[in-house]
């Protein structure tokens, strides 16, 4: 059994390392572009199978937003980001648990590297979707609300108490990088962890609870990272915080 | 005591105890939810969201726990 914490590098090309968790990322950016490139293709006015099911994803989506958001403009805006987040992360989170993934790999002094490993086991991708997340709330609300009313928020001098509060604010912003990051790196890591050994005690019939329960978590994970980022952008644009 | 056994140690422990807390505080948001679900049935939907949202904030800091025992096991 293999379980490394650190993604194996496969290759290097021009001394950039390729891990695996970057093919899968891979795989995933090209299963969404090949998709969506596939059914905007034609759009019809009276949608076929593939074009009714993506509608109605887009609906509910855009109708779950604006209970968060409460105002139709504000999900527009918001729409793009936080459906990829979703949408990127749910896909990886699945293709994770196709079998193959995890086990398939190249014999390397004694142990296996699997040439392919959940993309969000890797720190350094949640991480790098943390910062995304954070820095974009950041963009949305200097555009939104001006530069220096929402850098007020975090530097201000009416008084004692609210300079302190500025400084826990800034504090609070880093904690949340780390607590996206860490929040969907330990699930799906640790799902990974998980069912290796399950699959290493009783690979027959036993593991599929536990398949179940990766489905779900990957799914429920996508939409806490989705949500979470969508509700801190509706608190960074609102008029009066 | 050899590394080995101090380091499994300190993994068991880590996971044991960084999962108590955020396992009651868990129980707690969903029977109060429970609660307001049964007051109030049409408000259904927009309780669950809410306590979807809470329930992951919570699970983060047992994640956090259980990251510190994988780091401790597998380094």
């Amino acid at each position: 059994m293999n379980i490394s914490f650190l993604p194996e590098n496969l290759i290097r090309i021009q001394g950039w390392p390729i891990t695996n968790t970057l093919i899968m990322a891979w795989f995933a950016m090209t299963f969404l572009i090949v998709f969506s490139g596939f059914v905007t293709r034609r759009l019809r006015e009276v949608p076929g199978k593939v074009q009714c099911l993506v509608e109605m994803f887009i609906e509910e989506m855009v109708s779950f937003m604006t209970t968060v958001t409460g105002d139709k403009e504000k999900t527009k805006r918001f729409f793009p980001l936080v459906a990829t987040f979703f949408l990127f992360i749910l896909i990886s989170n699945w293709i994770g648990i196709l079998p193959g993934v995890g086990s398939v790999g190249i014999k390397h002094q004694e142990t296996i590297i699997p040439l392919m490993r959940s993309m969000n086991s890797d720190l350094n991708m949640t991480l790098a979707l943390g910062i995304i997340s954070v820095i974009a709330v950041q963009i949305f609300g200097i555009t939104t609300v001006g530069f220096f009313k929402h850098a007020s928020h975090f530097i201000s001098f009416k008084s004692p108490i609210n300079f302190f509060i500025g400084v826990l604010e800034i504090i609070s912003e880093m904690a949340k990088v780390i607590s996206f990051s860490f929040r969907l790196f330990g699930n799906i890591f640790a799902g990974e962890v998980l069912l290796a050994s399950m699959f290493f005690l009783v690979p027959l019939f036993i593991p599929l609870p536990f398949l179940f329960l990766e489905i779900f978590v990957g799914f429920i994970q996508a939409l806490v990272f989705s949500m979470l980022t969508l509700v801190f952008l509706t608190v960074a644009t609102s008029k009066n915080h | 005591m050899e590394t080995e056994a101090v380091k499994a140690l300190a993994a068991a422990i880590a996971i044991g105890l960084g999962a108590m807390m955020p396992g009651l505080g868990i129980g707690i948001l969903a029977g109060k939810a429970m609660e307001a679900i049964g007051r109030n049935p049409e408000a259904a939907p927009k309780i669950q969201t809410a306590m979807i949202l809470a329930i992951a904030f919570t699970e983060a800091i047992a994640i956090y726990a259980l990251v510190i025992a994988l780091i401790i096991k597998f380094t």
